[in-house]
């Protein structure tokens, strides 16, 4: 007997080796590695017992945290007004700013470097005003500044996506009611986009937590997680840490995605 | 009436658009506080702009100005002139519960919280929502939402009301009945009214004005009863209700048509048409009547029949009748107007305002 589940069971198969061969096998064999080097299964209580690993773990969250927030910030204000306003060269503007999409992580880390590195801009200017240069591609700031520039040209076209489907009788209603523009933007617009920042948002911490080129290139002083995970596993050939951290950091995003998508779940049940 | 409703005023009120085309013609109209006047008109003919510039959404063109009582507004945003709009889509907040959503004017006018929702509780209650307050707005039917809608507009206690097709969104059925729910509330509350519809039967039973628009501009403004009786030109006579237009020629005040003659009114204007409407034809025997035909068609509506009559040379008479007979197609009948509810369209504006009939 042929029956339909049968027959879709037949056309998943393809899929289902794949997943088998290149995520489920990969993935069971990481978390192996993991427990099986010289701590055991310790080697996953090593990122909060270990005071290194802690403290990359510690900041990538924050400055993917941070990331995130400013890139909502910049890309919810530039966003809405790229949709709700016509001028000439908007179209050029909107390709421009979503542009850095195709550049991978080393090109946003060398454009950093060009700009507040030790030959960058910002330096020279600087030191041509203040006779000090002002260097910071290197610290932190570097690093916040190259995954800034990687998150908003992401945030900014699900920001205007978003605001072309607001409902304009929604803010004529509340300034019919009194609300001055602070208030309509509180009560009517944010509410209205918050699905879709929360889901832009998880996005861009996901790829904040797992960049690696721009950290890499800017060779900074932070351990961004990725980095910790690339040195132990080719410098100190610590395979079973490298393997309990890449777990660790995988748990970590996909929690974050997971809660975002509930939170985005229920608030547009509740906008239905 | 209400101590906030106010008169509205407008003067030399056009509206060009940025792409040249001219929604509104410049118009200057009264509205009486308490007063309920509806523009009715095809989609297109400037309603909405219209409604739109009294509410402060829309900027009439240099020189137009708009009168709330004695203060002038035109240079006030809407969220500065005290109004309460009612949406076709309702516009609630989906984000708030059904309380929060009538509160919400007050809110914003820093009312305490205890004494905004109380006030609210109120709004809802007259509106037979007491007990809906807590709900979500996905929770509630298109006619209490729109009950909502206007719960909402009235709880900032506006000095205007505008409504913008608030039922074109509902079934037929609830229409009807929340049309005649916002007629007793406009008519108990004395309130300002402005109210924009396509609907002819809305209009007619609530506004004690209708202004009939068309192409930018108010053809007339009048009583539901003017406006029908005695329109005052070729595009509200035929936009309004159904009316027979025939054409013959003329002798003295009488009009000679392919199926008899027709009296028409003493002093009537020279000219070689004239309207009536359905339910004015009175069906007779052939031989009694001032036009004869033949029976077309017949439509049983339950409360009346109505009658197509071909008078020959192609041209019919639409008749509603309240006799209860049927009609069989080819039937000969007799037709009679009464010469008093004959209207000549020499006496009328024609669409244009200038172009001859």
């Amino acid at each position: 007997m042929t029956s339909p589940s049968i027959r879709l069971g037949v056309l998943a198969l393809p899929a289902l080796v794949v997943f088998v061969a290149f995520w489920l096998l990969p993935m069971a064999r990481l978390v192996a590695v993991g427990a099986g080097g010289p701590r055991g299964v310790a080697a996953y209580a090593a990122i909060v017992t270990d005071a290194n690993y802690l403290s990359s773990l510690v900041s990538t969250v924050v400055l993917s945290i941070v990331v995130t927030f400013a890139t909502l910030v910049v890309s919810g204000i530039a966003g809405m007004f790229l949709q709700r306003n016509r001028f000439p060269g908007r179209g050029l503007l909107v390709s421009l700013l979503t542009f850095p999409l195709a550049f991978p992580g080393v090109v946003v880390g060398f454009m950093v470097i060009m700009l507040a590195g030790r030959q960058g801009l910002i330096g020279s200017v600087t030191d041509a005003l203040f006779g000090s240069k002002l260097v910071f591609a290197y610290s932190i700031a570097g690093l916040f500044l190259g995954y800034l520039y990687f998150s908003i040209p992401r945030v900014i076209l699900t920001v205007m996506a978003a605001v072309e489907k607001l409902d304009g009788a929604l803010e004529e209603a509340a300034r019919s009611l009194g609300a001055n523009g602070w208030q309509v933007l509180r009560d009517v617009i944010i509410p209205g986009l918050r699905p879709a920042l929360i889901s832009a948002g998880a996005i861009c911490f996901a790829t904040s937590m797992g960049a690696f080129g721009t950290a890499f290139t800017l060779a900074t002083n932070i351990n961004v997680l990725p980095i910790t995970i690339y040195t132990e596993f080719t410098n100190y050939a610590n395979f079973s840490i490298a393997a309990a951290l890449s777990i660790v950091l995988g748990i970590i995003t996909w929690a974050a995605l997971a809660f975002a998508r509930t939170l985005a779940g229920s608030t547009v049940a509740a906008a239905a | 009436m209400d101590d906030n409703a106010a008169s509205v005023r407008l003067a030399g009120c056009a509206k060009t658009f940025p792409d040249g085309t001219q929604a509104l013609k410049p118009l200057d109209l009264d509205i009486a506080a308490g007063e309920t006047i509806v523009f009715l008109g095809p989609s297109g003919c400037g309603k909405t702009t219209l409604l739109r510039i009294i509410a402060g959404l829309t900027a009439p063109d240099l020189g137009g100005r708009v009168y709330f009582g004695d203060d002038e507004v035109t240079a006030r945003p809407i969220e500065r002139r005290n109004v309460g709009m009612v949406f076709q889509s309702y516009a609630l907040f989906p984000n708030m519960s059904v309380l929060d959503n009538v509160a919400y004017g007050l809110r914003v006018r820093g009312v305490a919280g205890a004494e905004r929702r109380a006030q609210a509780q109120r709004l809802l209650e007259m509106m037979q929502l007491g007990a809906f307050g807590e709900r979500r707005i996905d929770q509630l039917s298109g006619g209490q939402r729109q009950r909502v809608a206007l719960a909402r507009a009235l709880a900032v206690k506006p000095r205007v009301l505008l409504l913008d097709e608030p039922l074109t969104a509902l079934d037929a059925k609830l229409r009807e009945s929340l049309r005649v729910e916002i007629d007793r509330l406009l008519r108990s509350l004395g309130i300002t009214s402005v109210y924009v519809t396509h609907d002819q039967g809305e209009a007619m039973a609530l506004g004690d004005r209708i202004a009939v628009m068309s192409h930018g501009r108010v053809e007339q403004i009048g009583t539901p009863q003017d406006i029908y009786y005695r329109p005052a030109s070729a595009f509200v006579a035929d936009f309004i209700g159904t009316m027979n237009r025939v054409t013959g020629t003329r002798e003295n005040a009488v009009l000679r048509l392919p199926g008899g003659a027709l009296t028409l009114p003493s002093h009537a204007p020279a000219s070689e048409h004239a309207l009536f409407r359905p339910e004015d034809v009175r069906i007779v025997e052939p031989a009694r009547g001032a036009l004869r035909g033949t029976v077309v068609s017949a439509f049983f509506l339950g409360n009346l029949t109505r009658v197509v009559v071909d008078l020959g040379g192609a041209q019919s008479v639409i008749v509603d009748t309240l006799l209860r007979r049927s009609f069989a197609k080819g039937e000969a009948v007799g037709l009679d107007v009464d010469a008093s509810s004959i209207l000549v369209p020499g006496a009328l504006r024609n669409a244009a305002g200038e172009r001859a009939d």
